[in-house]
């Protein structure tokens, strides 16, 4: 077996990928695969952490599937929330859409 | 031995695609490099022992959102529209942000003593699975969070579908910021 040392530095260089992703992509699709990068990190924290330090109980592992279930949810609101973006602005790039700034 | 290999290569193959996919401009291949970082999540969670976990991973995200992804990329492009420019004028900002995110946890984690723990005697039990299973429904077990889960996924299900519902009339198109320069 490898240390739970390895997970977590996997874990948290794919965090700091996807936050790079979050922050400097244009496109609000682009945004998102940042942000299920970052999600899967966090998965992979709590899996890691359930197994190495208490792999007979329940919490990480309900904890895990309560992330994915919030996963579904927040890629279907998101997904619906950027078609309906299309279709007013006819562009999903977050630069573009600036009709709330002052 | 096998683990770590297998562990090395998965956290390479992961790592390599994460960063394809936060900089490739083409976004159909950003997706597909999102594909290989879930794929990648999974292995690593059989080889946690977490084979229920790694099924979910791959049905809900492979199946599911990377396919809802590939639909919305689908959707909201003009056929033939050219690929604009991968990263916002702010892209410098966010490196330093991620470098320094990286270095932090980084930095924390050298310091906890934890970190360099192997598994111990506490084995996963063989019929985790299926304790897993009855713990979720059981009202000593997790019954209320596994309930609030449901009802977040079908009210985040209706939502989507009255968002995206083309039936109405639209008003639009609103000025983007190209409009106004």
């Amino acid at each position: 077996m490898v240390p739970l040392g390895w997970y977590l530095v996997v874990a948290a260089l794919l965090f700091a990928i996807g936050a790079f992703g979050v922050l400097a992509r244009k496109n609000a699709i682009a945004i998102f695969i940042g942000l299920e990068i970052m999600f899967n990190a966090a998965l992979l924290n709590a899996v890691a952490f359930w197994r190495y330090l208490h792999p007979t109980q329940f919490d990480g592992t309900v904890f895990a599937i309560v992330i994915l279930a919030v996963a579904a949810a927040e890629a279907a609101v998101g997904l619906a929330v950027f078609i309906a973006v299309y279709r007013r602005f006819g562009t999903v790039d977050a630069d573009e859409i600036t009709l709330l700034r002052g | 031995m096998v683990v770590a290999f297998i562990f090395v290569l998965s956290a390479l193959l992961m790592l390599a695609s994460a960063l394809v996919a936060v900089t490739s401009r083409n976004l159909v291949r950003a997706v597909m490099a999102l594909v290989l970082v879930l794929f990648g999540n999974a292995v690593l969670f059989i080889l946690l022992e977490a084979y229920f976990l790694a099924v979910a991973q791959v049905i809900i995200y492979i199946g599911a959102i990377a396919i809802l992804i590939i639909f919305a990329l689908m959707l909201t492009r003009h056929t033939g529209q050219e690929w604009g420019p991968a990263w916002n004028r702010a892209w410098p900002w966010a490196v330093l942000m991620a470098a320094g995110l990286a270095g932090g946890l980084l930095l924390v984690m050298r310091a906890w003593p934890m970190a360099g723990r192997m598994v111990e005697e506490a084995q996963v039990p063989a019929d985790y699975t299926r304790q897993l299973g009855v713990a979720l429904v059981s009202p000593q077990g997790f019954v209320v969070p596994f309930e609030v889960a449901s009802v977040l996924l079908l009210a985040a299900l209706i939502g989507a579908i009255y968002v995206a519902w083309g039936g109405r009339k639209v008003k639009g198109p609103y000025p983007t910021r190209s409009d106004e320069e």
